[in-house]
């Protein structure tokens, strides 16, 4: 097996893995640079899946081709309204934000579930038919070498991600809001005093994290499992959780760390057909996202560190 | 009358638990189930027969350990999300004694449950080393450490316990705390000798914590750190003790599901659950080891009883962890029901 062969597998089959990832990392990314830890990315990508899910299969007959892409939207809208919970408990309520956080997981896991019972009186639904599938980007897949890599057999879903990142990275160090989001995460005090709204800007994070979270698991949901089920996400919210953090709380970072996680998840399951992966343990490829993330918060790869004031409440008055 | 503290430490998770079984019924009638029919359900698979009973009971066990982890780390300041990896290693080591070796029963039992808080401890030492070392944050590492706890479990129950199968074989009798007695007056539950362990822990706890000086140095550094250095005390070692004390509790709650309920492990596609469940039990008791008892056989309650609801109201037994996870969001927004109760009390003088 050639160079070029054992690269047109791998590559699409990693950005696959990483669009999830990338988009839930992104909305850590939001919520805790505006200071609210968001241990809760699993229940949003949950809640995601589980409204991709369900409108495709309601409306696939209506919508037909776009089905998708308009599940998206409103798993990310039902994601937003969702993660107000943790918003309302973490930001005015004053809840632990980790408390809160595992509570949301909980409770979607919960709620979907429960749902899925109510509709369709099983524990799983049926398999979506009409998900996001395969296809040669026009035009760039011709390109020699490059084509056959980066732009053949691959997912729209995985340039929209690195997109969405692109974005999130102007968003949050090119534009006044982003500033403004980084100062009330860093020291709300200093923000509050020049005039900046703490709660509203905190507010405005967890649910942009609310969205990004819910787009990330029915990207997953529509392109990876194709049904929703207890099953269906186990495990991607905290990983994409690591991803912020290898990524050091920025998007580019979060974005390059979620991409060689969905490497090493694509290698965990495609890794028997390629001839130099076949002794290595497919534990370790299991593991390594988890190992690594622990390593570079103990400063073995460059230390890593938290938005200062994340986890705290902000309350007026208080010094 | 302004409600003394001690008064609000009690009323607040009341009504926190009170607020989430409303929410529940309010989601119950808005999906057109009759609450009524599904409570009593609730109430007949948890406290209806005597075979429920020794079942809620046997579910009261993991989760009074479960909980102790979790509040005893709250005591020093940690939050130890790792119960459930800790859990894990605990039971594969509980179950690993159990299947390897054939020892009279006085020996192989504590050994069996001495090797699950062992393999806890180590694996919460972890976290508490590095916080103690690299001032790294427990919760990311705890989260990490408990997917590849399960990712290692379900390695090891595959290529080491088993001969590539999806179990192991089950354990020895002699490494067993199944009791003929307990399950014969409980009409063949699975309720197991773990509930004298559990309980216990839980004494353990109290008496480490309240009585003995090591207890008051964890709890001043969980106060404060920076005072506690001031007065001499090592909070290095201290958070380092914590962690691994935490972890025992959970190694022996894993010990509990493999030595007492199965007697066996299984490949695990995700969580059990337990360890996230003990973070409510913890809450809920106000990590004090009477409130985990208390509140873990509250849970141990509703989840047995609700495995009862979809059989006789239809209605799903999910609609348990939702009300869980309710209670958890309404104690962990305590000062806003405390400034309720506050308003309240107040407004009763006038």
């Amino acid at each position: 097996m050639g160079i070029m062969d054992i690269l047109q597998i791998v590559i699409p089959s990693t950005l696959l893995w990483a669009a999830p990832l990338i988009l839930t990392a992104l909305g850590g990314i939001f919520s805790e640079r505006s200071g609210v830890v968001n241990i809760g990315l699993e229940g949003l990508m949950v809640i995601g899946a589980f409204t991709g899910i369900v409108f495709n299969l309601e409306t696939v007959s209506v919508l037909g081709s776009w089905t998708p892409w308009v599940a998206l939207l409103v798993a990310a809208l039902v994601g937003a309204i969702f993660s107000l919970i943790h918003a309302v408990a973490s930001i005015s309520f004053r809840a632990d934000h980790t408390v809160s956080g595992v509570a949301i997981n909980l409770l979607a896991v919960g709620v979907t579930l429960f749902l899925v019972k109510l509709i369709y009186d099983k524990g799983q639904t049926d398999i979506i038919q009409k998900g996001f599938s395969k296809i040669d980007v026009p035009f760039l897949s011709d390109i020699p070498i490059i084509g056959p890599i980066f732009f053949s057999n691959t997912y729209w879903t995985s340039y929209v991600a690195i997109i969405i990142a692109i974005i999130a990275w102007f968003v949050v160090f090119k534009t006044p809001f982003g500033l403004r989001l980084r100062s009330t995460g860093e020291h709300p005090m200093a923000a509050d005093t020049m005039g900046i709204n703490v709660t509203k800007m905190r507010y405005i994070g967890v649910i942009i994290s609310g969205a990004l979270g819910g787009l990330g698991g029915a990207v997953y949901a529509q392109s990876i499992s194709s049904d929703f089920s207890h099953a269906t996400i186990s495990g991607q919210g905290f990983m994409a959780l690591a991803a912020m953090i290898f990524g050091k709380w920025h998007p580019l970072g979060a974005m390059g760390a979620a991409i060689f996680f969905g490497f090493a998840q694509s290698l965990s399951i495609i890794g028997n057909s390629l001839p130099f992966l076949e002794n290595v343990p497919s534990l370790v490829l299991l593991i390594a996202p988890y190992i690594l993330t622990i390593l570079a918060l103990t400063g073995f790869i460059g230390r890593a560190d938290a938005p200062k004031a994340s986890g705290t409440h902000y309350i007026k008055g208080s010094r | 009358m302004q409600m003394s503290s001690r008064m609000k430490n009690i009323l607040t998770p009341i009504i926190a638990v009170f607020l989430g079984i409303l929410v529940g019924t309010i989601i119950m009638v808005a999906s057109g189930y009759n609450a009524i029919t599904a409570y009593q359900a609730l109430w007949n698979g948890a406290f209806g027969d005597i075979y429920f009973i020794g079942e809620v009971i046997r579910q009261t066990i993991p989760y009074i350990l479960a909980g102790l982890a979790v509040a005893f780390a709250f005591k020093t300041g940690l939050f130890n999300i790792g119960v459930e990896g800790q859990l894990l290693m605990g039971w594969m080591a509980a179950v690993w004694v159990g299947v390897s070796f054939d020892l009279p029963k006085i020996i192989h039992l504590p050994l069996a449950v001495l090797a699950a808080g062992v393999a806890g401890a180590l694996w919460a030492f972890i976290p508490g080393y590095l916080k103690a070392r690299f001032r790294v944050h427990e919760v990311i590492v705890t989260i990490m450490l408990n997917h590849t706890a399960l990712y290692i479990t379900n390695q090891v129950i595959r290529s080491v316990l088993s001969d590539g199968k999806e179990r192991t074989d089950m354990i020895a009798d002699s490494s067993s705390l199944r009791s003929v007695f307990l399950e014969s007056i409980t009409d063949y539950s699975r309720m197991h000798w773990g509930i004298t362990i559990a309980i216990i822990c839980a004494i353990i706890m109290w008496f480490i914590l309240e009585k003995t000086t090591t207890g008051f140095e964890l709890r001043a550094v969980g106060f404060n750190e920076h005072a506690s250095q001031y007065a001499g005390m090592n909070v290095k070692r201290n958070i380092i003790l914590s962690m691994v004390i935490s972890g025992i509790f959970a190694g022996l709650a894993g010990a509990m599901e493999g030595l007492g309920t199965f007697g066996y492990m299984a490949v695990k596609g995700g969580f059990t659950g337990v360890g996230f469940d003990g973070i409510a039990v913890a809450l809920l008791g106000g990590n004090t080891a009477i409130g985990v008892v208390l509140a873990a056989l509250l849970f141990g309650g509703l989840k047995v009883g609700a495995l009862n609801m979809p059989l006789e109201a239809g209605v799903p037994n999910e609609l348990v962890d939702i009300i869980i996870a309710l209670i958890i969001i309404f104690v962990a927004s305590s000062y806003i029901i405390r400034w309720f109760i506050d308003r309240v009390s107040k407004k009763g003088v006038k």
